[in-house]
């Protein structure tokens, strides 16, 4: 076993803990703070898979964006959140009958592949992996379309987030 | 090296207690919670599945990239949207527990 492979238990170990602790933390902040080591365990799963863009961009976009939306909202909707009683619902056996069995069935399935087993060497270049990507995404022959559509959808929900969200006066209300 | 096995049972234990959050939990942002701890196993399981194939060719290939970076996307727009519908759904109600918002109820 080597350092490489130490380093993957372990934040495996991390995220998959802290992926527990978030749901079944009582108090939604505290969830929240497992989420982001559960969302920086991830960031660093990546880096062990040789890509750092995506290490990097893990880490921007979710620990620093969507991790600070997260918090907001708990503290904006923060009379809801302070649960006395349940807080999980009376349904949540069946809930983790189909996560467990939905764990199996995939581990299940995986293990029937004949690549399950191959061994990840390392690559040559990361850098050259990440021109190539930069590239690619701006090539008519390549993706271009779905980065064009991907700006929209972000427009998009920039504008309807804004609009959902914002706050109208209770008499005109439509 | 580490076997690509791992890396598909850690995301798929990743994707299952996102799952399990998704549904069993009362509050509308813990179940959001849960969606971004799923769409981030995906993306575990499609760089992992991307590193596999760039392995066994020669020259640079991006195609799991690109299809992970769609998923960032499509992700960072989920949470902006689904979090102004939460806070939307407060003020009106004054609740976000699931089991309450029964405005559709027939």
């Amino acid at each position: 076993m080597n350092g490489l492979q130490i380093v993957f238990l372990i934040t495996a170990a991390v995220t998959l803990f802290a992926g527990g602790m978030m749901v079944g933390a009582r108090r939604m902040m505290h969830a929240a703070m497992w989420l982001v080591l559960a969302l920086m365990g991830v960031a660093v799963i990546f880096a062990t898979l040789q890509a750092s863009f995506f290490a990097v961009v893990q880490i921007l976009v979710y620990v620093g964006a969507i991790a600070i939306l997260i918090i907001f909202s708990v503290m904006l909707t923060r009379r809801a959140m302070e649960d006395e009683g349940q807080r999980v619902l009376p349904g949540w056996r069946s809930a983790a009958l189909v996560a467990v069995t939905l764990f199996a069935v995939l581990v299940g399935f995986l293990a029937t592949w004949q690549g399950f087993n191959a061994v990840l060497v390392e690559l040559p270049g990361d850098a050259e992996n990440l021109l190539a990507l930069g590239l690619v995404l701006v090539d008519p022959q390549g993706y271009v379309l779905p980065f064009e559509l991907a700006s929209v959808l972000l427009l998009a929900a920039l504008v309807g987030a804004i609009y959902i969200a914002v706050d109208r006066q209770e008499g005109n209300t439509p | 090296m580490i076997p690509l096995s791992w890396y598909l049972i850690f995301s798929a234990a990743l994707f299952c207690l996102g799952l399990f959050g998704a549904l069993s939990r009362k509050n509308a942002i813990a179940i959001l919670m849960g969606v971004e701890l799923m769409l981030n196993a995906v993306n575990v399981n499609l760089i992992a599945f991307w590193h596999f194939h760039a392995q066994a060719r020669s020259e640079p290939y991006v195609g799991g990239l690109a299809f992970a970076t769609m998923v960032f996307v499509v992700a960072a727009a989920e949470a902006a949207v689904g979090l102004a519908l939460i806070i939307s759904a407060y003020r009106r109600r004054q609740t976000i527990v699931v089991d309450e918002l029964t405005l559709l109820k027939g």
